[in-house]
């Protein structure tokens, strides 16, 4: 099997639990999310698949209350240690929600507010960073003459590329993405499938994920959740073509859930 | 089967249908008197201000300082330490405010000295202004042996602060959880993700907070009477007794003469003017926001 230091790996998941207070949310968790390839997190809502992307940037930090046990390897370190410099881990781990959430400002300093919170850079090379992300994020074309609009004024899918545009301008390794396309219109979701697909060439993504079409298009590992523990982790042709369990079979096949 | 029977039956008019209609009709009507009551005080108010306000309201009146009776005397005087006072109570209560009302939603969760300002602050709010000048006086005014524009300032600055805390408050509570998310997704710092993120997006409410509590304080009258106490001339030291007009208008319509009580009319009109001008300012800007 794979091991903690395998350059391969990204994110090494062992005995992980956690805690909403005394809800016991997940149960002795072990994953492996490899290198450059798209893990795409299924299951019924509650079973716990957001819970896990929060602990891989420490978002549940913002809320007392809430903790987490077991080993996530990173890099060579355990992130749920105390002593992790959280901004430094968020600087490496990027996340895009469910809803887009455009800052109060333009377009450009959407993405250059992250971008300066962890780097000095010039003018000429904030514009070159702003115009490198957004042509990533095939939104170059339909802003360029307005980089200095609010982004509230563009539309959802606009705004939701805008906040990948603006977690990839500070240059993590690894993006979380929770749901991102379950408020958006189909075309703007499938331009947001084709992004993952260039996405993966630089990046380790994680998306959670409510649509079992869009797992099976985007995704290289499928991980089935249920009731806070984890089902079965495969390849995504294995889980939706031959699953190992009953129960993920009968996920997939939209019999519960 | 029967449906025509059916049908008939079912559109018997409701016996107590007639009742129902008359105390409906009785019930509007007492609203819509309690509402004309209402708008008819409004009007007259500001019918009698304009009518006798317009009349005192000369070149001399904006452009003169206050003088004896008969000497063609205005209000410029006052004015104009209107304007010095509540712009410095406004410099003093703004940034106190903010900060109180950003501790109490960013940081005042679940904790008891969080809703203890809280409190302290909403019964601020209740507190009879008179009081709020009495107290300077006593902290400032005594001590100092003398009436001063900086005490008016801090007496009118403790009425405007509970109104910016709470109005900051609120507006930051608006801001969605998913924008602190975001912010501190990035890597930010929370006090960064509460400066750049939450406060500039909830800026037009914040700053409608400040525009009511201005328009609350220019008008105030008896927490100046204790600290700023009023002036007859032109006086631009914060360290004396300086004029204003709530407190012009004070001293001018009680008096027995009449180009006095006429400028108390100007005054009034001029508070009335500017109060309206804040409250249009913070629905434009409620509008925008």
């Amino acid at each position: 099997m794979m091991n903690e230091t395998d350059p391969q790996v990204a994110l090494a998941v062992r005995n992980l639990n956690f805690y909403y207070g005394q809800h016991h949310a997940l149960h002795d968790i072990s994953i492996n999310f490899p290198a450059r390839r798209v893990t795409a997190m299924i299951g019924p809502s509650g079973c716990g698949k957001s819970t896990l992307l929060r602990i891989f940037n420490r978002m549940y930090d913002l809320y007392p209350g809430q903790r987490a046990t077991g080993e996530v390897m990173f890099d060579g370190v355990n992130i749920l240690e105390d002593s992790l410099d959280l901004n430094i881990l968020r600087a490496r781990v990027g996340m895009v929600f469910q809803k887009p959430t455009p800052f109060p400002m333009s377009i450009y300093d959407n993405i250059a507010f992250g971008v300066r919170l962890h780097e000095k850079v010039s003018k000429s090379e904030m514009d070159g960073r702003v115009q490198d992300v957004l042509t990533r994020v095939a939104l170059w074309n339909e802003v360029r003459d307005r980089l200095k609009a609010p982004a509230a004024g563009l539309s959802g899918g606009q705004q939701q590329r805008l906040c990948i545009a603006r977690s990839i301008a500070t240059r993590p390794e690894v993006l979380l993405l929770d749901e991102p396309t379950s408020a958006l219109d189909p075309i703007s979701t499938a331009r947001i499938e084709e992004l993952l697909d260039e996405l993966k060439e630089d990046f380790t993504i994680a998306i959670v994920t409510h649509n079992m079409q869009q797992a099976a298009r985007c995704a290289d590992q499928v991980a089935f959740f249920y009731l806070g523990g984890l089902v079965e982790v495969d390849s995504a042709d294995r889980i939706f073509t031959n699953p190992r369990q009953k129960q993920t079979q009968d996920y997939i096949t939209g019999r519960f859930g | 089967m029967n449906a025509v029977q059916k049908s008939e039956s079912g559109w018997r008019p409701n016996p107590r249908a007639a009742g129902r209609r008359r105390s409906d009709r009785l019930a509007t009507a007492l609203g819509m008197i309690a509402a004309g009551i209402l708008v008819l005080v409004l009007a007259s108010i500001l019918w009698t201000l304009l009518s006798r306000g317009l009349a005192g309201l000369s070149f001399a009146a904006l452009f003169n300082p206050m003088g004896p009776p008969g000497s063609r005397g205005g209000l410029a005087n006052a004015i104009v330490g209107s304007l010095i006072q509540t712009a410095i109570a406004l410099l003093i209560a703004t940034p106190l405010g903010l900060g109180c009302g950003i501790y109490l939603s960013e940081y005042g969760e679940n904790n008891r000295f969080a809703s203890c300002v809280r409190f302290v602050s909403d019964v601020l709010m209740s507190v009879p202004s008179i009081l709020v000048g009495l107290f300077v006086y006593q902290i400032l005014v005594a001590p100092l042996g003398h009436f001063s524009a900086i005490a008016g300032s801090v007496a009118l600055a403790i009425l405007a602060v509970p109104i910016i805390v709470r109005t900051t408050e609120d507006m930051l509570r608006l801001v969605p959880v998913a924008m602190r998310e975001a912010g501190a997704a990035l890597g930010a710092a929370r006090w960064r993700v509460t400066i750049f993120l939450c406060l500039r997006s909830a800026k037009t409410g914040v700053l409608t907070g400040i525009l009511l509590a201005l328009a609350r304080v220019s008008g105030e009258t008896a927490p100046l009477l204790f600290t700023s106490l009023g002036n007859q001339n032109w006086s631009f030291s914060l360290n004396r007794p300086m004029a204003s007009l709530p407190v012009a208008i004070y001293q001018y319509a009680g008096a027995s003469y009449d180009d006095w009580v006429q400028l108390a009319w100007a005054g009034a009109l001029l508070v009335t003017l500017g109060v309206l001008a804040i409250n249009i300012a913070v629905r434009f800007s409620a509008r925008r926001g």
